[in-house]
């Protein structure tokens, strides 16, 4: 069933963030890919019907939104959120980080120590593959590169619809701030691996079958580094889980989150 | 006037059916494909060239530089100004230009270019440039802080050239704590900075809002007294009055002692497949953040198929028609060069005189016919119509150089 979603606009060192936010219960904050995010997608909903789910949008991505021009990296964006759960009361929440989202989650989770619920991290960013490199957004198309989020490109289309301007406008921009804020190196810490070692959230690395965006090494590395996760691979899906399998991942997720 | 012999220093002699089969010649189109036995007989033909052009008694030799693509073999243009300032003894070396923001330490790049400026005695005229987009990939440079780190480095390397050391700047992409280059320029207060373009008029802005020539790179004539529109009313703005030594102009010439050859050569100007830089992914020639936003839709929607590319894709023939090239024997250029002058009255005047397959022979024609026959009638016109450039001019180096500002105009309402 569709839940009713409500949207705001909370200013956090002095920029505006667009947060969506639906469903009551224990809350989880999404944290959306480097391409940007649809405003509503099935995954969404069905994390909606057991917890209050908390979608920000990153400050900067997409068409019409503020550009934060001070922000340089991805830790400035975990800090962000840290602060607005912190301002919102928002206590222990759980996060879901969802490839790039999956690294400003990861990082989120090493600044709170004491109040962190639990993480998952879905195809995440945010570490050196050891085989492999993430794939570089540059040097592709922004369909091209959209596109290679799923394991079957037609479920492209199915999740987006035909490309439009503002689709690609978007694209562009949301590509633009993740060269503001990850471009070298390019989509990963050198010092996250170190400190994820003390982080002892109860963790669960999520990688698709076929993910052609971050190395499955990138998942080993996850794995080494974090002494308190487990490891999903879901079959038959790309990098976005998410959109490609989002049943599956839900009923990971809900489970994980639940028990 | 200035009068300027350009190339692009091309290397034809690579597979270009490889190129047709990879569907681009730059950025990631392998270096297996280029062939330093050819390299190095061409960079020793282009100096050949460029001691002719001084010889036949052209002015300046205009250089540039590019990365990972056949069109241009010159990685570094501070390399072949080193060169032209010990082979040569009078032409102008005029670099169009280093791009700034490829840059990690503007600070050596000062130190560069004063030693060329005082090995070549005061003939270094430095110009800048913000580097193409691939440039930016080619150099793992950020896109996104191209307009940034342009600016700031052009700071950099003004305050190392006029400001007594050691000074410290720290800045947002730059952070110098210690600089006090032993080496500065000759020229004083510092060496002439041009800055060429194309289409962004946030460069057109920022140079007349300096007081730098603009050198206008092969726009139409329509395009290029809209480009003097937008740099006099900033120059208005800023309180002098912009002429013929603020305004540069680099077109595709080439002459030939009879027409059909001339023309025949001519088409080697799209040997590219009539892109400036190759065939290119869009993607790459304009990476996020590095177009001005007000581009953006343009060039996205062209990068998907969505859209013509924004930047123009025109015929030879419609070309030669417009005028953005020319073609012919000494005669037949100068005819046409006068009405492309008559209307746009630039200061500087560059020709691009050879590219792709042309033979060394037909290249060096050209640049004696250039030397001998072209350009010595296209100085008689410019003197008629009092076309000076910068040096004869005795514009100031930089606004903050002037005598002659007039009260800011105040803006119509």
């Amino acid at each position: 069933m569709p839940n009713d979603w409500n949207e705001a606009t909370h200013s956090v060192a002095g920029t505006n963030v667009r947060v969506l936010e639906a469903g009551s219960g224990p809350p989880v904050v999404i944290l959306h890919h480097d391409i940007g995010t649809l405003d509503r997608l099935p995954f969404y909903d069905a994390l909606a019907a057991e917890h209050r789910v908390i979608l920000p949008i990153h400050p900067g991505w997409g068409l019409n939104i503020e550009r934060p021009e001070w922000m340089r990296s991805v830790r400035d964006i975990a800090a962000m959120y840290r602060m607005h759960l912190a301002a919102q009361g928002i206590q222990k929440a759980h996060l879901v980080g969802l490839g790039f989202g999956g690294w400003i989650a990861a990082e989120m989770a090493t600044m709170a120590p004491t109040d962190s619920g639990k993480l998952v991290l879905v195809g995440a960013m945010g570490v050196q593959p050891t085989e492999g490199f993430i794939l570089d957004m540059a040097i592709v198309g922004y369909l091209d590169y959209a596109r290679a989020f799923f394991h079957d490109p037609a479920k492209f289309t199915q999740v987006y619809g035909e490309p439009t301007g503002d689709m690609l406008e978007g694209f562009d921009i949301c590509r633009e701030m993740c060269f503001r804020t990850a471009w070298k190196p390019y989509m990963f810490s050198q010092t996250l691996p170190n400190l994820l070692q003390s982080m002892t959230a109860e963790t669960l690395v999520v990688w698709g079958e076929h993910d052609k965006v971050v190395p499955i090494s990138s998942c080993e590395r996850y794995m080494a580094s974090l002494p308190n996760a487990r490891k999903e691979i879901v079959k038959g899906s790309g990098h976005a889980v998410d959109m490609e399998k989002p049943d599956d991942l839900a009923s990971l997720v809900n489970s994980f989150l639940n028990a | 006037m200035d009068l300027l012999y350009f190339t692009e220093q091309p290397m034809a002699t690579y597979p270009a059916d490889k190129g047709l089969e990879f569907g681009a010649t730059a950025l990631m189109f392998s270096n297996e494909n280029f062939d330093p036995v050819s390299g190095s007989e061409l960079y020793n033909n282009y100096i050949e060239q460029y001691k002719l052009a001084e010889e036949v008694g052209i002015d300046g030799i205009m250089l540039n530089e590019h990365h990972n693509a056949p069109f241009c073999m010159q990685a570094k243009a501070n390399i072949f100004a080193a060169i032209l300032a010990a082979i040569t003894e009078r032409v102008k070396i005029v670099m169009l230009g280093n791009p700034l923001p490829l840059s990690e330490n503007p600070v050596r790049l000062a130190e560069e270019l004063a030693m060329i400026d005082m090995i070549s005695k005061g003939r270094l005229v430095s110009g800048i440039v913000r580097g193409g987009g691939q440039e930016q990939l080619a150099a793992g440079v950020n896109p996104a802080y191209n307009r940034e780190r342009f600016e700031e480095a052009h700071e950099v390397l003004i305050r190392a050239w006029t400001e007594t050391g050691p000074i410290r700047h720290e800045g947002k992409h730059y952070q110098h704590r210690v600089i006090n280059p032993w080496a500065v320029p000759l020229q004083k207060p510092y060496p002439r900075i041009w800055v060429p373009g194309v289409i962004s008029r946030e460069t057109i802005v920022w140079a007349a809002q300096q007081r730098y020539p603009y050198v206008a790179l092969n726009t139409s004539i329509e395009d290029t007294k809209k480009i003097w529109k937008v740099y006099d009313d900033v120059a208005a703005e800023c309180g002098y009055e912009a002429g013929p030594e603020n305004r540069g102009y680099l077109i595709q010439v080439h002459v030939s002692d009879n027409e059909e050859k001339a023309i025949e050569n001519a088409r080697q100007f799209r040997w590219m497949q009539g892109e400036f830089t190759g065939l290119a992914h869009p993607v790459w020639s304009t990476p996020s953040g590095y177009s001005s936003p007000s581009n953006r839709r343009a060039f996205v929607e062209f990068s998907a198929g969505l859209r013509q590319n924004p930047r123009g894709q025109t015929s030879f023939e419609q070309q030669m028609a417009d005028m953005r090239i020319i073609a012919g024997t000494p005669d037949q250029v100068v005819a046409k060069l006068k009405i492309i002058l008559e209307q746009t009255r630039p200061g500087i005047l560059s020709l691009w005189g050879n590219d792709g397959a042309v033979s060394q022979e037909d290249s060096l024609t050209c640049i004696r016919l250039m030397g001998q026959e072209v350009f010595p009638a296209i100085r008689e016109f410019a003197k008629e119509h009092d076309l000076k450039g910068p040096d004869e001019a005795n514009a100031p180096v930089h606004l903050k150089y002037s005598t002659d500002l007039k009260t800011p105009a105040v803006a119509a309402e």
